[in-house]
């Protein structure tokens, strides 16, 4: 088991190695779902939480998979229980809360291809997290998540009023704002250790 | 996609340039950042990814009249594991250190949207030779791409190429380009460079017939 703390977990995955700006996971929705504010804070805030309920069953499917001594089965047993749990949370809501299940629309079953969720639990598993440090692992990357997508978010609509050239309009402007995003985000690696 | 007939090279061709997954698609994009560092990172995964286009493919087409409709993603996304967990143990065989510098990210191409994207789109709906063609040139396509950004980023980054030094002792190396933010400028750049030539090649088709009428 890794034997760092609760707080140095979460910072790292929050700030240091942020997931979309370090390690280019969850690009497609962070380019797709980042033209307007408001719709990127409801999937920051949708993916965190997939990211929390995801992280919890990776952990204990691991515990299962190591029991049985068949860790070759782990990729496809994750993405299967990934993609079932983004159901039932669909699900869920649609029961409990049908006004938040409105709001969130489309962006619900989306998650699923979100690479950044398998990338969490596969991460989590490689790096030997226990129960409680998994927890803050995911709520760091939910975090690091959401902040990445609305500070991209305001970004593009100042943008959108800026005088840009046609060839570089859409997704070459884009890429070299997060490029810019991500060179400044390289200023917390004082942040660690 | 009007004639019934099309032939086997355009299926294969479309792959590297007219449909490329990376730069015109946008598809794909995560690993074609992530291990885009080095050539070889580069070229690995964009082999591994290739292999997975083709067995998911081969595979998804021999089954696409026993799937039924509704648990189709279910199922190609199980096909696709499949093959990605025997590529994550192949690499490992074959070079332990590659398998360590590429770390998650080959476990990563079963969410890869091409793959599961040509499974949907292509390969459900056609014969498997056709699909086998089609995913071979998507993979070609999807590995020329990474290794051009790869390249770019190696040579500016660290001054070498697959790990022979190309520039003399004098140049001064861009850090930058190796760290994950040059992998969004190297992008950027050559998405700019095939929208110039795109934006020719529309020209130069236009200008004939502007002459003829």
């Amino acid at each position: 088991m890794s034997s760092a703390s609760h707080w140095s977990v979460f910072v790292n995955a929050a700030l240091i190695n942020n997931f979309v700006l370090a390690y280019f996971l969850g690009i497609c929705p962070f380019f797709g779902v980042s033209a307007k504010l408001e719709t990127a804070t409801r999937m920051g805030g949708a993916v965190s939480f997939v990211m929390l309920v995801a992280s919890v069953c990776a952990y204990l499917l691991n515990l299962l998979l190591e029991a049985i001594d068949a860790p070759y089965l782990r990729i496809i047993s994750y993405i299967l229980v990934i993609s079932s749990t983004v159901q039932l949370v669909e699900m869920l809501m649609r029961k409990l809360s049908p006004a938040t299940f409105r709001a969130m629309g489309i962006y619900l079953p989306l998650i699923t291809t979100n690479c950044a969720i398998l990338g969490l639990a596969l991460f989590q598993t490689n790096r030997g997290y226990g129960f409680t440090q998994a927890v803050s692992y995911a709520l760091g990357a939910g975090a690091g998540f959401a902040l990445a997508l609305v500070l991209m978010a305001g970004v593009r609509e100042k943008l959108d009023l800026a005088n840009v050239p046609d060839l570089a309009k859409g997704t070459a402007a884009a890429l070299v704002v997060a490029g810019i995003l991500s060179m400044s985000f390289m200023g917390f690696a004082g942040l660690g250790r | 996609m009007l004639r019934r007939e099309v032939s086997t090279t355009d299926e294969f061709v479309k792959g590297l340039w007219r449909e490329n997954p990376v730069f015109v698609q946008v598809l794909g994009m995560c690993p074609a950042l992530a291990v885009s560092n080095t050539a070889i990172n580069a070229l690995t995964m964009g082999l591994a990814t290739t292999f997975v286009l083709l067995m998911s493919g081969c595979s998804v087409s021999l089954l696409r009249n026993f799937i039924p409709r509704e648990a189709r993603i279910v199922s190609f996304i199980c096909i696709i594991a499949s093959f990605v967990t025997a590529v994550d143990y192949l690499i490992q065989a074959i070079s332990l250190e590659l398998s360590r510098s590429l770390g998650a990210f080959i476990a990563l191409i079963v969410v890869n949207c091409l793959i599961l994207g040509r499974a949907e789109a292509f390969a459900s709906k056609n014969a498997p030779g056709r699909a086998a063609i089609d995913a071979l040139g998507m993979g070609a396509g999807f590995t020329a791409a990474l290794l051009t950004i790869g390249m770019v980023r190696e040579i500016l980054g660290s001054g070498t190429l697959f790990g022979l030094a190309v520039l003399p002792e004098a140049f001064q190396t861009w850090t930058v380009m190796v760290l994950p933010s040059g992998g969004f400028f190297a992008m950027a750049m050559w998405l700019l460079l095939v929208n110039r030539l795109k934006e020719r090649e529309a020209e130069a088709e236009k200008r004939p017939q502007e002459a003829a009428s």
